[in-house]
């Protein structure tokens, strides 16, 4: 089959590879339809995140139809078309119990703060991604469902993460009606945040970036303001002014380890390595966020250590929320919200691109090149 | 597994007499089930079978359940990325020692290519077609600066050569 192929920092390629098997009573076997680049992906392709390993296929964020099944699966039969949770879960650890399921103690041996995700390094558990046309998927049972009659697959693919991880990110808000909510980063995840903090009531909603493009995107995209922090002096004196120099209820950091706008924090982060990523984005969040408000962190960081304020953290009072989307809790909720209208993530989606070309895809979204916001990767047979 | 969490608090003076169990930073996040109060019991998962090298924390006692067998560790990186998980996830001589081992990966990825007879094509991997096709002014600086680079470094090395 054909499969991306990890060959080094900004080096991928299409090869082919062997199908997966079923190597668990509880697999299945899913040929994919619809597989998304990720901005958390670029933290791989950048070679950011320890242990991973050359060989390997990214993509944790894809949809398809159930070719096989193990023996233990009583859910799914084969031909079902499925949206695979990115997260892992076995749906019987103390973790899943709890609704934890970016959590998962049965999914990942490497490392214990995360549960498996899909392609993503074996420090999330070693798991081939669906960059590929066959995925192993585990816990069959668990994570996968069935997509609903009439939903368009574009929408379905960004079930997986964009929306779970942007509605979550607003709920770890605790935003009460009226809040003033500021976002950092106008990324697909930012953009859904933006949308998502309305659900929850928001009474204003400022998303802030530098990629001018993707501001007029969330303007209208979410109804909310935008702005470009390299017109700003300083974006939390921006924050605090704009908030009657108090500062927003709410903050979300919704960049992570790739953030520009701190020369320092750039070059300790992103170019030696010194920190697990530029840590500008939390930087900023907990500096603009008022006194006793909350902080929730949906950017992706490395597992080691980031210069952080962690005094301000103290004296302000801050609570700080944070952790991989539970997507399989969030499902049916935001599949209705999709139903109903009320959301709308294929809006997102501005390349559509053939998984054999997925070099250039990779390329276009890290270097956002063309107006890109959202890559989608199509397979031969679902083309 | 045993349950340690002691049961009789009496010993603790004013012990859970503010608890609000409302008052749960991560609620909504977590439907708490107190289970932890009886000790941390599951039923696991049936074991996938184990027949390739699974390196596992040393945080946990054991392999999860179910684990991806994308790569194994082989070669040099592979020793390395055994060094690295004699430590645990709290230590530099876990995180770094893996930095360096996808490193070193890299380098055994090319070798591997040579031997398998394929010659890597940089450019397409790094993406440049879409460079050419959405920033061709870009691209061509780029060109320029490798072209530049790599005049310098032969004049350098040839100079040093002669004198």
């Amino acid at each position: 089959m054909l499969a991306m192929n990890y060959r080094g920092p900004q080096r991928v390629r299409i090869d082919e590879k062997p199908e997966p098997k079923l190597l668990h009573p509880q697999d299945a076997i899913v040929r994919v339809t619809r597989s998304c680049i990720c901005g958390s992906d670029l933290h791989l392709y950048n070679g950011n995140v320890p242990d991973t390993r050359v060989g390997m296929t990214f993509g944790h964020e894809f949809i398809g139809e159930v070719t096989e099944i193990g023996p233990e699966v009583q859910k799914l039969k084969v031909g079902d078309m499925v949206i695979v949770p990115f997260n892992i879960a076995c749906g019987k650890c103390h973790f899943c119990k709890q609704g934890l399921f970016g959590n998962c103690h049965e999914s990942n041996s490497q490392a214990t703060a995360v549960g498996g995700i899909f392609g993503y390094s074996h420090t999330a558990g070693g798991y081939d991604g669906g960059q590929a046309e066959y995925v192993r998927v585990p816990y069959a049972d668990v994570g996968p469902t069935v997509i609903p009659e009439g939903m368009d697959p574009d929408d379905a693919v960004l079930l997986t993460d964009v929306v779970p991880t942007g509605y979550q990110a607003a709920e770890m808000g605790g935003i009460q009606k009226g809040d003033t909510v500021v976002i950092f980063g106008a990324g697909p995840i930012g953009i859904m945040a933006a949308r998502c903090s309305w659900l929850f009531g928001a009474g204003r909603v400022i998303v802030i970036d530098k990629i001018e493009y993707r501001l007029e995107f969330v303007r209208n995209y979410a109804n909310c303001e935008a702005y470009n922090y390299e017109e700003m002096d300083d974006p939390v004196v921006f924050v605090k002014k704009t908030t009657d120099w108090m500062g927003a209820d709410v903050v979300i950091d919704a960049v992570g380890a790739e953030a520009t706008g701190n020369l320092m924090q750039t070059i300790t982060g992103r170019k030696l390595l010194l920190q697990a990523g530029s840590a500008t984005a939390a930087h900023w969040a907990v500096n603009s966020v008022k006194k006793g408000g909350i902080v929730s962190i949906v950017g992706v960081y490395g597992p080691t250590d980031n210069l952080f304020p962690l005094g301000n953290v103290v004296n302000k009072g801050i609570t700080i929320r944070a952790n991989q989307a539970s997507v399989k809790r969030l499902l049916p909720r935001l599949i209705e919200h999709v139903q109903n209208g009320i959301l709308n993530p294929k809006a997102l989606i501005t390349h559509r691109v053939p998984l054999e070309d997925v070099a250039d895809a990779y390329h276009i979204f890290s270097e956002k090149l063309d107006n890109c916001i959202k890559p989608v990767l199509i397979p031969p047979s679902a083309r | 597994m045993e349950n340690k969490t002691p049961k009789d608090y009496s010993h603790i003076k004013g012990w859970g007499i503010d608890a609000d169990p409302k008052n749960d930073p991560t609620y909504p996040m977590k439907h708490r089930t107190d289970a932890e109060q009886e000790g941390y019991n599951w039923e696991r998962p049936t074991q996938q079978d184990i027949n390739i090298e699974v390196l596992h924390s040393n945080e946990r006692p054991n392999v999860s359940a179910v684990f991806g067998t994308s790569m194994p560790p082989s070669g040099l990186s592979g020793m390395i990325r055994r060094f690295a998980f004699k430590h645990s996830e709290n230590s530099y001589l876990h995180w770094l020692p893996l930095l360096m081992a996808d490193r070193v990966n890299v380098v055994e990825g090319v070798i591997d290519d040579f031997a398998k007879g394929t010659v890597p094509n940089i450019f397409a991997e790094k993406g440049w077609k879409a460079d050419w096709e959405h920033n061709r002014s870009g691209l061509i600086q780029k060109i320029g600066v490798l072209a530049l680079v790599t005049t310098a470094a032969v004049v350098l090395l040839t100079r040093k050569k002669n004198s």
